[in-house]
């Protein structure tokens, strides 16, 4: 699959649009290949794939326990079954679907989250996920993934295809610039991405959130002279503890950064990781607060919350500060 | 098999029904005894299904949505030598795979079920996959009257149909009790042929004890081409045990003693 990943390193596009063709290029070759949707082909950059493979994609309409369901009988008869769905109603309204027909019975379903996190910015709540981490990590049998660039998607795709297991991936819509043009620094699911060594401190990020987590090192170190690291945590559960092991006794403080509510997600995985583990650090979990999620664009909400370059800048001056 | 070794069967599995639920001191017992002859003339008459070709993609899919009348089940794949009978003794036991509802833990058993409106949407997909790959198995799912308000049914009556899923037959043991009263008290589903039939279902009514008519109506699906079939099997709760029948107390009642005695004295008859 090389050539895949030539082409998607040209330009930086949304990580739908690559699940997309990546979905197609899979299909080409294997017609067990199967996209289950919800009304949802057009928000899935699906529409090329339904007039390739027409034979290959379900309707379900608007129904997504329905669908949860159907994808789990298909992938029982051996099929490679991507159930697509905003990640908000995927994760939410099907969960018991996820829970029995997908994790519990083993079916080796491919839930696709799409437009997930605060994508779909000034639609509001109905439509935001920020709980998607935490009900899906307390579920046995599910990997959950959020590449957070085009290389990222392309490979998360390409391996939940092979993987024999249920796994939940999800994608927001906006343009990801590479995070690295390092061949070298390949993505296996379940280890992390070190995308930027250093001492001071290391950003674990994930999903979306791995590149202002990147712009912010850089800041940090040509503005204040330090020296930080950035993972892309892209496999939140089964969570990466070795390289997690490897960043506490390496740096000074840890920041965790995700686009989801700061209960249950990332930063509470990482945090009860390095607790129990005797790897206590000066620690900051960087999400959406429980609260009344404020209005806006995408770009607004998590500057709101300093999901940003200058905002995870800030955060990190700020906790080591208390340890200086 | 013919009509008096079918009968003779359903007594058999009644009895081993109460055997193993008396032993688990749990179990689902009015519901168990409701559905046990559609599931003797499924496994019996129906279904390609065996323990030697269980792995195969062609087998016949059986999906029991509702799960918690997993005893009948269990009796019948134990009979069938998909596990030793006696494994049976662990129902419900510490570290046993036999629980309180169908797990793939089990030989035979094609989905985890338990939580109710699962099973169509499952056989849906199942279904599905068999017009994909133009193969010719069936699947066969269970549902129970009481369950039918759970709205993904009819999500996925409508992709059935939507479909044209003629390889599908949902059965629906229709008791009529559920465990607050009567199904129609709690959430009247009446006229439940209609709601199928508008939704692009073929529908039959079976006397869901009379095995004959049970095998007629199995061997006739699809009943129309290019829709899923529905079996509407008219069942009594409790049936085959003169205090058992028609009555809620035992949706999850298990017998005494004594009350097993005069069951096993009923059933032997």
């Amino acid at each position: 699959m090389e050539h895949i990943t030539t082409e998607v390193a040209k330009a930086a596009k949304p990580n739908l649009e690559v699940f997309s063709t990546t979905l197609q290029q899979l299909a080409a070759h294997d017609r067990d290949v199967v996209v289950v949707t919800s009304d949802s082909r057009g928000s899935g950059k699906l529409v090329p794939f339904g007039k390739k493979y027409p034979e290959q994609i379900v309707e379900i309409g608007i129904a997504e326990q329905n669908l949860v369901g159907v994808a789990a009988g298909l992938a029982s008869t051996g099929k490679k079954t991507f159930a697509v769905s905003p990640a908000c109603f995927l994760t939410a309204r099907a969960l018991e679907q996820i829970k029995n027909d997908v994790a519990y019975s083993d079916n080796a379903v491919k839930l696709i989250g799409i437009s997930a996190g605060v994508s779909y910015g000034a639609l509001g709540s109905t439509h935001h996920s920020l709980h998607d981490y935490a009900v899906l990590r307390a579920i046995n049998n599910l990997t959950i993934v959020a590449p957070a660039d085009n290389y990222e998607t392309e490979q998360a795709i390409l391996q939940a295809s092979e993987l024999g297991k249920p796994i939940y991936l999800r994608f927001g819509k906006k343009n990801m610039p590479l995070l690295t043009e390092d061949r070298a620094n390949t993505f296996t699911l379940g280890k992390g991405r070190m995308i930027k060594a250093g001492k001071d401190l290391t950003f674990i990020a994930t999903g979306e959130t791995v590149y202002p987590a990147l712009e912010a090192a850089g800041r940090l170190q040509r503005e204040n002279g330090l020296d930080v690291s950035v993972v892309s945590m892209h496999t939140i559960k089964p969570l990466d503890t070795a390289l997690l092991k490897e960043r506490a006794e390496h740096t000074r403080a840890i920041i965790t950064v995700e686009e989801h509510s700061v209960n249950g997600g990332l930063g509470e995985a990482c945090a009860a990781y390095l607790l129990q583990n005797h790897h206590g650090k000066p620690f900051k979990i960087v999400g959406i607060p429980d609260e009344y999620t404020v209005t806006g664009s995408q770009v607004e909400i998590l500057n709101h919350y300093g999901i940003s370059e200058t905002g995870l800048a800030d955060t990190a001056l700020a906790l080591l500060n208390t340890i200086a | 098999m013919v009509e008096s070794e079918l009968i003779a069967k359903s007594k058999e599995y009644r009895q081993k029904i109460l055997k193993y639920i008396v032993g688990a001191n749990a179990g689902h017992t009015g519901g168990s005894l409701s559905c046990i002859d559609i599931l003797n003339v499924l496994y019996n008459v129906v279904l390609n299904t065996r323990p030697e070709n269980f792995a195969s993609p062609d087998r016949d899919r059986y999906i029991q949505s509702k799960g918690h009348c997993v005893e009948a089940l269990f009796v019948v794949l134990a009979d069938k030598g998909f596990f030793p009978e006696e494994d049976l003794n662990t129902l419900c036991r510490y570290q046993s795979h036999y629980i309180g509802h169908p797990t793939r833990k089990v030989n035979g058993v094609e989905q985890n079920t338990g939580a109710l409106g699962h099973g169509l949407p499952i056989s849906v997909g199942t279904a599905l996959a068999a017009k994909m790959d133009k193969r010719d198995y069936r699947v066969f799912t269970l549902l129970g009257d009481g369950e039918l308000p759970e709205g993904s049914n009819w999500e996925a009556a409508l992709t059935a149909a939507h479909y044209k899923l003629d390889n599908l037959c949902a059965i629906l043991d229709k008791n009529s009790l559920q465990i607050t009263g009567p199904t129609a008290d709690v959430c009247n589903t009446d006229p439940v042929d209609e709601k199928f039939e508008s939704f692009g279902w073929a529908v039959k009514h079976v006397d869901g004890h009379d095995l004959k008519a049970i095998k007629e109506a199995f061997e006739s699906m699809p009943f129309e081409a290019g829709k899923p079939s529905l079996i509407i099997a008219h069942t009594v709760k409790g049936k085959g045990v003169s205090f058992m029948e028609h009555s809620v107390s035992w949706h999850h009642g298990v017998p005494n003693a004594e009350q097993y005695a005069q069951a096993l004295e009923e059933l032997s008859i």
